[in-house]
């Protein structure tokens, strides 16, 4: 994810995160952050559609290896990691709730990551959550 | 005549957990109506209030975007996998606070 939204740097970058949902405990076990294309071209500096194409691929790819999609993951250059009314509204079209999909934030400063915060929608406001590093584990 | 359905993550709430789900259908249309009674509350995810596809949802017949196709009333047949897919987006916030830099300027 690094890599990806620092060398996309001043546009925003996008991907998704491969992982495992435990419906109980609410956790997200992300194994992978994979990159996808962003689709917006007209306004690449401050918004992202990532390629549904790629969602299809990257979910195909994910169920023939037992994980699954949990989230998203996106940058925000010289911004902070937070959710932007942007970010929001589109959530809520989608989703009322997202409680078993994540929305990774990366706050990319003067080409560097700066910062980065994980949000997850609950009845249309995004709630932040915790992000433990761990090594991953089936 | 079975059709697959894979069902996102985030929607997976209304599929009792499962992620994909078999019903039956002669058009993309009659596959969600048939979801629907599987899994109540799924195809106002996917249709507005007029039976027709949401902006922010796709819908890929295997690998074609049904949109590319005849919309809901593309034709399916048995062994067909329809993937609700969600169309992500967002962005940095604009106004106050944002700096342009010199390539945008």
């Amino acid at each position: 994810m690094r890599d990806h939204t620092e060398s996309d740097y001043p546009s925003e970058a996008c991907g998704l995160l491969l992982g495992q949902f435990t419906a109980g405990s609410g956790t997200r076990r992300v194994a992978e952050a994979r990159p996808a294309a962003n689709l917006n071209r007209e306004r690449a500096a401050d918004r992202y559609d990532l390629d549904p194409a790629e969602f299809l691929r990257l979910e195909q790819e994910a169920r023939a290896r037992q994980l699954e999609v949990v989230g998203v993951y996106h940058s925000h250059p010289d911004h902070p990691s937070r959710p932007s009314e942007t970010d929001r509204l589109r959530a809520e079209e989608i989703w009322q709730d997202s409680e078993s999909w994540s929305y990774l934030i990366l706050e990319v400063a003067s080409g560097s990551v700066a910062s980065r915060r994980s949000w997850v929608l609950r009845r249309g406001v995004f709630a932040e959550e915790e992000i433990q590093i761990l090594p991953f584990r089936r | 005549m079975p059709v697959t359905v894979r069902i996102p993550t985030p929607l997976r709430s209304l599929s009792r957990g499962r992620d994909s789900v078999q019903v039956a259908g002669a058009t993309a249309r009659q596959v969600l109506e048939s979801l629907e009674r599987e899994c109540p509350g799924m195809q106002s995810r996917i249709c507005d209030e007029r039976g027709e596809m949401r902006r922010f949802v796709n819908l890929f017949l295997n690998e074609e975007d049904v949109r590319q196709l005849n919309g809901l009333d593309s034709p399916v047949v048995d062994g067909d996998v329809l993937s609700i897919v969600p169309a992500i987006a967002g962005g940095a916030p604009v106004g106050l606070g944002w700096a342009p830099r010199g390539a945008r300027a």
